[in-house]
């Protein structure tokens, strides 16, 4: 076996289950962050953001903890006096005081249930789309890094979880702090010596769950993970079911998913076991915190520092302290939860496109067409050169040929001229513009691409080829589908134009979503057109009608086409011959004939087969 | 929605006795709550008001039990119940998984990734969440309900009655709440699936978005679908906002007709006073969980929805099960399609196609793009029943044969090479996990993928991107092409499988091919005619018919037919190609002999 382009890379030893490993899905590993207050406040920026809202939701909640407050005493106060001492209409006022007050807890629950939803719910709405709208205009390197289920799982799932805490979590938190605080205030003022002495549980309990928090905390990340994964497997799975299938690989995926699913719901498990430990170290909290607060206000009674009525009051008062303190901590709970959620979120927001516009950078005129490589060279991992030291330039309005064997960096070289990475060495010109130096948006909507991998969008064909342009009228579309021979076949289905097609085109020949994605690119009228084997799944027949009217479209645009069969790149005004990443011939076709090389031999050989 | 519980009974029924188990500590658990406001009660009456100091430490003690043991039920009922789900829903995922992986492609022509995955994960985790607390929840309400009332009666009828008279209109209520929120939770699970789709397909095609700078395009389409989803959303916190109080209402109304009632009964010495807030007391230990209804309610109607997404999968039809007796035998390879017609849903897209291969023989389809060669082939492996006329293989059916038998014996190099995440040894190895990696290079080199591969400095252990990324549209092919090969199979289908391959790999592979292939069955799919003319029979179709057949020279005869036409546009350019070339002394030669026929 030759090695010989291992670079730099120390020799690995793989075992056998490395080797055979059903699935692998990188990314994602466990974010060991500690617990950041920053990230706390990044979320609760979230909800200041709508200070109206927050401020609204609180009235109605403390309306709601009035009632609450407010009835039970109503009621004492009806059976010791009214009913007591038998005026029955101070007991009909009582009610109906009563009946008022239950009144306007009826009002402010239906504004608080409103007023938290509403503004749980806006604020999951505008993170996903920030998150989305950040998402999208990342680089290609950050998704040829990770499944799309694990993009997908953050934008949706993660983003979902954050929820409860956004609809209760912080309105609550805020009216327990606020209980809390009375409280306190009221123990305090009741007998300070007595309420400190309460007081001190509770940060020795803080100061024990931090490591019950520490692991809570590790637990629900790795939840977040599992889930992450199991998600790129299903995206991937569906997808490539029709492969499955066909390979009856069924039963070993089964037993690879059943593990994975196992695996989170072990994690899971592990999680819950671990999070509902926090209501009952509380409560237990609670407990020794009465115990200590009984033993040394005996103390003082014993020793005549306090009256009997006070430590009754003091002990009445303690289930309303830790109630509070029960909540805040189930809400801190619930906060760890989101922080293996939110710090996921964050991560992808803190990530930076790697082709990225230069603050000052200026829109691409229109462009004429001019392009020029020069000495780029480029490797999608380091030490992988896919092209090495690329000088070409292309005149406006030329037609420019790339072949050379499978893998050679031909659609490489397409991809840094759409700016989808940046070259690791060289620069790139256009119209004598570095595109680093100009705005991608800019460049992209000026050149069109016809892919390798041809992708449709769901949704009908009239709206897939429109894509590019979506300004373009009905006949425009059909000019562009009649220019690559796609007219006939998109008028023979179901609903013509207005058919509907599913996911990435099933429902369509190959060689038909081939066709609509030319057209898309045609369509966009583009500046400069590169055409990625573009024409690789059409027969000959319509390939030669396409390229007969090719001619007349590509008349003053610039023309970048990678091609196998000959024929379709023997007009070209250039021809580069790419071997391992390297141009080794350049010329027009007959130069390169003449040279007898690399180009020489291709046809040669070409030949022979059809001999 | 009973409905929906009875048809998912299989997957919760195995781990019921969790749910029990819940159930029992959460009654245990809730009966130590009441234990700790006694106990403090005693404390004070005891030891502070009556000074029995000497009790403290004793009921100091049974404080701290009784709140490690309260802790204790708390925590196991809770796991109890979360266990309950965790497994209900693992067992479900597994089903749906499993169900996914036999629907036919026809299913996959029609649902989007997304909203299956949707289903997969949050549309089970709503179900997973009710199940894991919302259930008992319920069941503990309504023994609470039961309890409480019971405790009322035994307390005071008159009252007791009060308070029942408003039970009818909390079962109004929930009922109607219940009708209201349904579809709005429908919905809700719709928009998610829709977005999640959206989502899905975005980043599926980020390439085409970005190479368009469609971005902002995508960020507005986006918007809609999650504006779409908000506003399902609200649409259920409008049924809240106007049901959970009213639930929360109904319960406080209770208390003021107590106090009415009852107060009236003690002014005329129907009661006594004692008697009324012991009642009272009771009365709020009911509320409380009372308003806790309006949520599990929620909860469950959420999972209704939920499942009712999740029964769609399982109850999807199963076309290719099986009914009686199966063929599974070595597979020769002969081939008959007799009269085979073929639809889309309701779109004729084959008719009447008719041909023998005979074992070991190799077929060649050719035809216009959206000619019916890829449905020719995929109606072999029943990736698609014909809907008239009959494949069979060595005589039998296809549709007799047993399925995995069948598929297992018949390898498909798809149009589109798809390619796993993992290994480039897993993916040529997909159809066939235990090879050895002997075997694996060699089929590989039989693709003529080994050199590339092994030109990698992680060689067989290196990872391919999801789709196979990080490979050229040639590289992927001829993984693809490996794993087929691998197979070793009795009929192997190359469905333009080199399309994205340059001839002279092409012609190595073919060479290769031929060598393997011998005695097997081959169909090969292509547009070169120089992939096509080796073949035993070629069938060039157009528009779902066979209009011509035959071998190359037979083919090449008929002047006007499609064959020729189409050979002489490829032979044009070579001709056109070697003149070019000037003196290219071999290249004449062979023109020449091209154009002598
Ligand atoms: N996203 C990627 N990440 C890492 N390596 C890549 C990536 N895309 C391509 N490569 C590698 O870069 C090299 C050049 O690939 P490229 O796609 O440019 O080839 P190509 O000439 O277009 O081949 P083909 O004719 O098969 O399409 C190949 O070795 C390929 O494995
Ligand atoms: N899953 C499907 N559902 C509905 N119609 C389909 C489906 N697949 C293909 N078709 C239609 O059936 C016809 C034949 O398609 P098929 O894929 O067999 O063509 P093909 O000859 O393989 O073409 P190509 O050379 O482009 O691959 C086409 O008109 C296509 O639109
Ligand atoms: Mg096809």
């Amino acid at each position: 076996m030759s090695q010989a382009q291992v670079v730099q890379r120390p020799e690995r030893v793989y075992t056998d289950a490395e080797l055979r490993a059903p699935f692998i899905y990188r990314d994602d590993e466990a974010l060991e962050k500690k617990f950041q207050l920053g990230q706390m406040k990044r979320l609760f920026k979230y909800v200041a953001n709508h200070p109206r809202l927050v401020a609204l939701a609180l009235i109605a909640t403390l309306g709601n903890l009035f009632a609450t407050l407010f009835g039970p005493y109503m009621v004492g106060r009806a059976i010791d006096g009214a009913i007591g001492q038998g005026m029955t209409g101070a007991l009909v006022a009582d009610a109906v005081i009563l009946l008022l007050t239950y009144a306007l807890n009826y009002v402010a629950s239906h504004y608080r249930i409103y007023l938290t939803n509403l503004l749980g719910q806006t604020v999951i709405q505008r993170l996903r789309e920030e998150l989305f709208s950040h998402v999208q205009r990342l680089s290609l390197g950050f998704f040829d890094e990770r499944p799309a289920g694990s993009v997908l799982v953050r934008i949706m799932n993660d983003v979902n979880s954050l929820q409860d805490l956004f609809t209760n979590g912080v309105i609550n938190s805020i009216t327990n702090i606020f209980t809390l605080v009375g409280i306190v205030v009221i123990m305090l003022s009741l007998n300070a010596r007595l309420a400190l002495v309460t007081f001190i549980i509770v940060p020795i309990m803080f100061v024990v769950s931090t490591r019950l928090t520490l692991t809570i905390r590790r637990a629900w990340q790795q939840v977040r993970l599992r889930l992450s994964r199991l998600n790129a497997h299903l995206a991937e799975a569906i997808q490539g079911m029709r492969v499955t299938e066909a390979y009856t690989r069924q039963s070993e995926n089964q037993t690879f998913f059943e593990g994975m699913n196992r695996d989170w719901m072990n994690r899971f498990l592990h999680a819950q076991r671990v999070s509902i430990l926090f209501g009952p170290m509380v409560d237990l909290t609670s407990a020794v915190g009465s115990m200590i607060l009984f033993w040394y206000g005996i103390h003082l009674l014993r020793a005549g520092l306090v009256t009997v009525g006070l430590l009754v009051a003091f002990a009445n008062y303690l289930g309303n302290f830790w109630q509070p303190i029960s909540q805040l901590g189930n809400l801190y709970n619930q906060l760890l939860v989101a922080m293996a959620s939110s710090e996921r979120i964050f991560q992808y927001l803190d990530t930076e496109a790697s082709v990225k516009d230069r603050l000052d950078a200026e829109a691409l005129p229109e462009i004429r067409g001019e392009v020029a490589f020069e000495r780029v060279t480029f490797e999608y991992e380091p030490g992988r050169r896919a092209i090495e030291d690329v000088s070409f330039r292309a005149e406006p309005g030329q037609t420019i040929a790339l072949v050379g064997h499978t893998g050679a960096g031909k659609s490489t070289v397409m991809n840094l001229l759409a700016r989808f990475y940046d070259p690791t060495g060289g620069r790139i010109l256009v119209d004598g513009h570095d595109i680093r130096e100009m705005r991608s948006d800019s460049l992209r909507s000026q050149i069109g691409i016809v892919l390798q991998d041809t992708f449709i969008f769901s949704g009908t064909i009239l709206d897939n080829i429109r894509y590019g342009n979506p300004a373009a009228s009905d006949d425009d579309v059909m000019a562009a589908a009649c220019a690559v021979y796609a007219d006939e076949f998109i008028r023979e289905l179901e609903n013509g134009y207005h058919t509907e097609v599913r996911e990435r085109g099933s429902r369509l020949s190959m060689g038909q979503r081939q066709l609509l994605s030319f057209a898309r690119a045609i369509l966009a009228d583009p500046r400069i057109l590169v055409l990625d084997e573009a024409t690789a799944s059409i027969d000959t027949y319509t390939e030669h009608l396409i390229q007969k009217g090719l001619q007349v479209l590509l008349a003053g645009r610039t023309a970048f086409v990678v091609a196998h069969r000959l024929s379709t790149i023997r007009e070209a005004d250039q021809i580069l011959v790419f071997d391992h990443g390297h141009i080794v011939e350049r010329g027009t076709h007959s130069e390169l004939m003449q040279l007898r090389g690399h180009y020489y031999q291709l046809v040669e050989a070409q030949y022979q087969f059809l001999a | 929605m009973i409905d929906v519980f009875r048809r998912l009974r299989g997957f919760y029924q195995p781990h019921i006795r969790w749910l029990y188990w819940s159930l029992g500590l959460l009654v245990f658990a809730t009966a130590l709550g009441l234990a700790y406001p006694y106990l403090l009660k005693r404390i004070v009456n005891q030891v502070i008001i009556a000074h029995h100091y000497a009790q403290l430490p004793t009921l100091a003690l049974m404080i701290l039990g009784a709140a490690v043991l309260k802790g204790g039920f708390n925590w196991s009922y809770q796991y109890a119940g979360q266990y309950f789900g965790s497994h209900t829903g693992y067992d479900l995922r597994n089903q749906l998984y499993r169900k996914l992986n036999r629907q036919p492609f026809q299913y996959y022509d029609s649902v989007h990734t997304g909203d299956l995955m949707s289903r997969m994960t949050a549309d089970l985790d709503a179900l997973r969440m009710f199940l894991a607390f919302g259930a008992n929840g319920l069941a503990s309400l309504v023994l609470i309900v039961v309890f409480g009332l019971g405790l009322m009666y035994s307390m005071n009828v008159w009252l007791a009655v009060v308070v029942t008279c408003l039970m009818p209109i909390l079962a109004v209520t929930a009922v109607r709440f219940d009708n209201r929120l349904h579809p709005t939770y429908q919905r809700i699970r719709k928009t998610l699936g829709v977005l999640n789709s959206g989502v899905q397909e975005n980043i599926m095609g980020v390439r085409t978005v970005k190479s368009f700078a469609k971005e902002d395009n995508e960020i507005s389409k986006f918007q809609v679908r999650n504006g779409a989803y908000f506003a399902a959303n609200m649409d259920a916190t409008q049924l809240w906002k106007r049901f959970f109080p009213f639930i929360e209402f109904t319960g406080n109304f209770g208390v003021v007709a107590i106090v009415l009632v009852g107060g009236w009964l003690v002014m005329h010495h129907q009661m006594n006073l004692g008697d009324l807030v012991a009642f009272l007391s009771v009365l709020w230990t009911l509320i409380w969980p009372m308003s806790n209804l309006g949520f599990l309610l929620n909860n469950l109607t959420q999972a209704v929805a939920a499942g009712e997404r999740l029964l769609e999968i399982l109850d999807a039809p199963d076309p290719l099960a099986v009914t009686g007796p199966a063929h599974a035998a070595v597979m020769r390879g002969e081939v008959v399609f007799s009269g085979v017609s073929m639809k889309y849903g309701d779109e004729p897209v084959m008719e009447d196609v008719t041909f023998t291969a005979r074992a070991g023989e190799t077929i060649a389809l050719l035809g216009l793009t959206g000619a019916g060669k890829s449905t020719l082939v995929n109606l072999l492996p029943r990736f698609y029943d014909v809907a008239a006329g009959s494949v069979q293989i060595d005589g039998v059916d296809v549709r007799a044969w047993d399925l995995q038998a069948l598929r297992r014996q018949i390898a498909v190099v798809f149009q589109e090479p798809f390619l796993f995440s993992t290994t480039i040894f897993s993916n040529i190895a997909y159809g066939n996990p235990e090879a050895t990696l002997e075997a694996v290079r060699q089929a590989a080199a039989m693709a003529d993928a080994a050199e590339f591969i092994e030109q990698l400095p992680d060689g067989y252990h290196t990872l391919v991107g999801e789709r196979g990324l990080g490979l050229s549209g040639g590289q992927k092919q001829r993984i693809a092409l490996a794993r087929a090969i691998l197979m070793n199979p009795a009929i192997l289908v190359l469905d333009d499988a080199t399309s994205a391959v340059d001839m002279e790999t092409e012609y190595k592979i073919q060479q290769a091919l031929q060598r393997v292939m011998q005695g097997r069955t081959t169909f090969i799919i292509a547009h070169r005619i120089s992939s096509v003319k080796r073949a035993d029979q070629i069938l060039v179709l157009d528009r779902g018919r066979i209009v011509q057949r035959g071998r190359h020279e037979e083919l090449l005869a008929d002047e006007h037919g499609l064959y020729r036409r189409i050979f002489d546009m490829q032979f044009q350019d070579f001709a056109a190609v070697a003149s070019a070339g000037g003196s290219v002394g071999a290249l004449r030669v062979l023109s020449q002999r091209g154009n002598g026929e």
